[in-house]
């Protein structure tokens, strides 16, 4: 029984999910092997090497692979599945494409957001944006699933001794899809999917300009900017912001939301965040009721007045 | 060409679920059903496409409960033009799912399939990526933004960071996220005419897919509760809370 797990990086480092899909696989207890795919990558691959609990990396450098592209990633899983047990990754916006096509190719299932590991093949994922938490056991023989990994400790071991690295010569082919380009906004702030902290602002906060307001104070204390979905279709700021069922699913120690009514959809992405402060003119917005400190107030005074003090 | 649409029947979203006393699911009795956001959002790129004289027929399909007749019929009075149900009772598992719409795919050979991302109910988000295997068609998930040109169909969709556009050759599997359009609602006339179009009922037997069970549903539970925390007056309490209580600043 080997377990392979599907490093999440940015062809220069590591992500932070990466160490968390670690854990949750060694929770699984089974020998692990890491596959780092991408395009020149073996700086990745050797950092990969050093983390313990890995007894062999797999590095497939491609021009293919550099996009993580669904159907070329797919087949490059597929290409390696006969030698384990359970193939598994991050939850992120890529596994999110290629593991049900992995999963489907094998004509297998997939645990989607596994937030714990019971056994092998029973896991805990939450259904219902959260408002309920299942329990499953996995009848088939081999186990795709994605990992939650805000669920699970990030705190890896490095060894001084790197395990083996070995090339994979497997070239997928891709006829049917391709990059055309990417829209990056480039920020100096915390990456929200990881940052300890997380100032978050929603519709309350009225237009893109005053936003500036919720980045202050996040500056100040080196904090992630987040936001509602209000907020980002609102053009506030950009979809990559959002928390959410259907956007981040982040767990940081703070997460403060200013002018945020807490609708569960929202709440289903930051409430097991460890300390959650809210903002609101509303006294009886629902976000309060998750709220270990609520100040009733308006953000307009609240934001500069913290900034200022904190 | 011919655009082919799947529609869920779930839970309506304002709804807050409640767990089964005896923790086998959660208690679907009584509750307010609807189509899935994600559904709603890709019947209305559908029949815009339509609408822009891009796409000739709309035709949409659920697998589910006979109750789900309710949802096409409304997809019906929002523009699209035939339904297809495939019965099915219980929760059908989304390789399940894939499998017979791989079948009406094989039969109807649409151009285009839009797929909702993920249904709120199960939160799975697989099923789409699974027809794409199936049918071995490329896929464009998550779409923010769809741009049928030629033979291609231009994706826009989220990435960690930012947006990134694919480009995928047609026939293709495209899923729905939130931000792709604004859903228009069904007005009277439209939900009456809906009444009469076609909806053709089948049985997974008829289109040869065999029920496989790839997981177990043990236990279903409430996640754990926060415990209600405390109003503060100032941000100065609010600071020195978070300096002092919490250490967190
Ligand atoms: C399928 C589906 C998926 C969804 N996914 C997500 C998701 O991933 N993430 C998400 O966030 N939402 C999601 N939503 C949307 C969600 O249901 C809510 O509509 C959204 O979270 C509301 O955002 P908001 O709290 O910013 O806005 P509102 O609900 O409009 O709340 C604004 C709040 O600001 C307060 N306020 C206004 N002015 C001030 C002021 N000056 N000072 C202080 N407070 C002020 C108001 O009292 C109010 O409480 C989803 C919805 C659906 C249907």
């Amino acid at each position: 029984m080997t377990t392979l797990v599907i490093a999440e990086h940015n062809s220069k480092k590591l992500s932070p999910s990466t160490f968390s899909t670690l854990m949750a696989a060694q929770a699984i207890g089974s020998d692990i092997h890491m596959l780092v795919a991408g395009k020149n990558i073996a700086a990745v691959a050797e950092a990969a090497a050093h983390l313990s609990g890995i007894t062999k990396v797999l590095c497939a450098d491609a021009d293919v692979y550099e996009y993580a592209l669904a159907e070329p990633m797919g087949d490059l899983l597929v290409h390696l599945s006969t030698a384990y047990s359970h193939i598994v990754a991050p939850s992120n916006s890529e596994s999110k494409d290629y593991m049900p096509r992995v999963a489907a190719l094998l004509d297998v299932g997939q645990v989607s957001d596994v937030c714990a590991v019971l056994s092998a093949d029973q896991f805990k994922r939450p259904i219902y944006a959260g408002n309920a938490i299942a329990t499953v056991t996995v009848l088939d023989e081999k186990k795709v699933m994605t990992v939650r990994a805000s669920s699970f400790d990030k705190s890896t071991q490095q060894n001084d001794q790197a395990c083996a690295v070995e090339m994979v010569d497997f070239i997928a082919q891709n006829a049917v899809s391709s990059w055309q380009s990417d829209d990056i906004t480039e920020s100096a702030r915390p990456d929200l999917a990881s940052a300890s902290r997380i100032v978050s602002g929603g519709r309350g906060v009225g237009s893109g300009e005053n936003f500036a307001l919720v980045e202050a104070l996040a500056d100040k204390i080196g904090a992630a900017v987040g936001a509602s979905r209000a907020a980002v279709d609102a053009g506030f700021v950009s979809n990559d912001l959002q928390v959410g069922q259907t956007g981040k699913i982040v767990a940081p120690d703070l997460y403060m939301a200013f002018g945020i009514s807490g609708a569960i959809q929202h709440l289903a992405g930051m409430k097991d965040s460890k300390v959650i402060v809210a903002v609101n003119k509303d006294e009886d917005a629902p976000i309060f009721q998750v709220a270990d400190y609520g100040l009733v107030g308006d953000l307009f005074d609240v934001l500069p007045e913290m900034t200022d003090k904190v | 060409m011919k655009i082919l649409v799947g529609v869920k029947r779930v839970i309506d979203y304002n709804v807050k679920v409640r767990v089964k006393a005896d923790q086998s699911n959660v208690d679907l009795t009584n509750v307010k059903m609807a189509m899935n956001p994600f559904c709603e959002i890709a019947v209305e790129e559908a029949v815009r496409l339509k609408e822009a004289g891009v796409a000739s027929e709309v035709v949409v399909m659920s697998v589910g409960a006979t109750q789900s007749q309710e949802q096409l019929r409304n997809a019906m009075a929002l523009g699209a033009d035939r339904a297809i149900l495939v019965e099915a009772e219980g929760e059908i598992e989304p390789l399940n799912v894939a499998k017979a719409f791989a079948a009406v795919v094989e039969k109807e050979q649409p151009g285009l399939v839009i797929l909702g991302k993920q249904s709120i109910d199960s939160d799975n988000n697989q099923m789409g990526q699974m027809l794409a295997a199936l049918t071995k068609r490329p896929q464009g998930t998550f779409a923010s933004k769809l741009v049928i040109e030629d033979d291609k169909a231009l994706v826009t969709r989220e990435i960690d960071g930012g947006l990134r556009t694919i480009a995928l050759s047609l026939p293709a599997i495209v899923t729905t996220d939130l931000r792709l359009n604004e859903p228009r609602y069904a007005k009277l006339p439209d939900i009456m005419k809906a009444k009469r179009k076609p909806l053709e009922t089948l049985s997974l037997a008829d289109l040869g897919v065999t029920l496989k069970s790839h997981c177990r549903l043990d236990k279903v539970e409430s996640p754990a509760t926060r415990s209600a925390g405390i109003k503060v007056s100032s941000v100065d309490e609010l600071i020195s809370k978070l300096k002092d209580e919490a250490k967190v600043i």
